[in-house]
């Protein structure tokens, strides 16, 4: 019972996703293309998602706990720091060259469009090789500084 | 390339990937971070933490179906780019978003609804690469 809603709730996001233009490369990049050919359409996708989940998380928090599981399982850590910095700055290069975000590619990879599948395989490849570069980074910390490293 | 400004569909399409964010949040109590729920389903710690994740991205991959079946074609995809080009920038995308714990669904949309003030710098931070590089890639270098 519960995986049936989780799978419509997954469905609802990748048919926004279909319906929005998100998945197509050509018109997330023109929305960054400002001196060029400019298409705002992604700045209403994200007012639009933002109109919804911002006074939706604030009903939902108020209940004070989800449906299925005792608490909300939100992110650990507020650190502002240079990883979130630099990774976030690097994830935009990655995507002013791709056009795809990995939300916006996800649903689409079940349609065989060859340049999604191309782009699934290397982000995937790169989140992998990121993870390896992060532990690596951790054991050496610890080696120094003999505590663990935040992940 | 020209595109179509599209801001009802865009605007409807993001009030339901809005939608299934504050339902996420509502049934598991997670945020709908496509990054995380993948990462989560490659390297899964538990089976029922596979589980719904796998629920969830084949829920996102029926997405497009049923927008043919309610529209009669399947999504646009439209790509300005080489292959070269895209294998590269899925690679950096992947480095980028493990490093910056997210990406536009994750920082851009359920970080900012809440005003996590980490994911306002990330979707900042993301925003401003992206304009970079494209306008590098379409007005420096020319593509």
């Amino acid at each position: 019972m519960q995986l049936i809603l989780i799978y419509a709730i997954g469905l609802i996001f990748g048919l926004g996703i279909s319906i929005s233009g998100m998945a197509n490369p050509a018109k997330v990049l023109n929305f960054f293309d400002i001196a060029g050919t400019w298409d705002p359409s992604l700045g209403f996708v994200m007012g639009g998602a933002l109109l919804v989940t911002a006074p939706g998380y604030y009903l939902v928090f108020r209940r004070g706990q989800p449906l299925f599981n005792r608490e909300f399982t939100l992110p650990g850590t507020r650190l502002i720091d240079r990883k979130l910095v630099l990774g976030s700055l690097t994830f935009g290069l990655g995507w002013g060259l791709a056009g795809f975000c990995p939300g916006a590619a996800l649903p689409v990879v079940s349609t065989g469009n060859q340049d999604v599948a191309l782009f699934m395989v290397s982000m995937i490849a790169g989140l992998f090789a990121a993870r390896w570069m992060i532990a690596q980074t951790a054991k050496r910390r610890d080696a120094q500084l003999r505590h663990r490293a935040p992940q | 390339m020209e595109t179509e400004f599209t801001p009802l569909a865009s605007t409807f399409g993001g009030l339901l990937i809005g939608l299934a964010s504050v339902m996420l949040m509502w049934a598991r109590g997670n945020v709908f971070g496509a990054t995380g729920i993948l990462t989560g389903f490659l390297q899964p710690s538990s089976s029922t933490d596979w589980a719904w994740r796998a629920a969830i991205l084949l829920g996102m991959m029926t997405g497009p179906f049923v927008y043919l079946f309610l529209t009669g074609s399947l999504p646009t995809i439209e790509v300005p780019i080489s292959r070269t080009t895209m294998i590269i920038g899925g690679f950096i995308v992947g480095i980028g978003v493990t490093y910056g714990a997210g990406c536009t669904s994750g920082h851009g949309v359920c970080g900012m609804a809440r005003l996590s003030p980490r994911s306002i710098v990330a979707t900042l931070s993301f925003m401003a690469g992206t304009a970079v590089m494209v306008f590098v890639m379409r007005h420096l270098v020319g593509g």
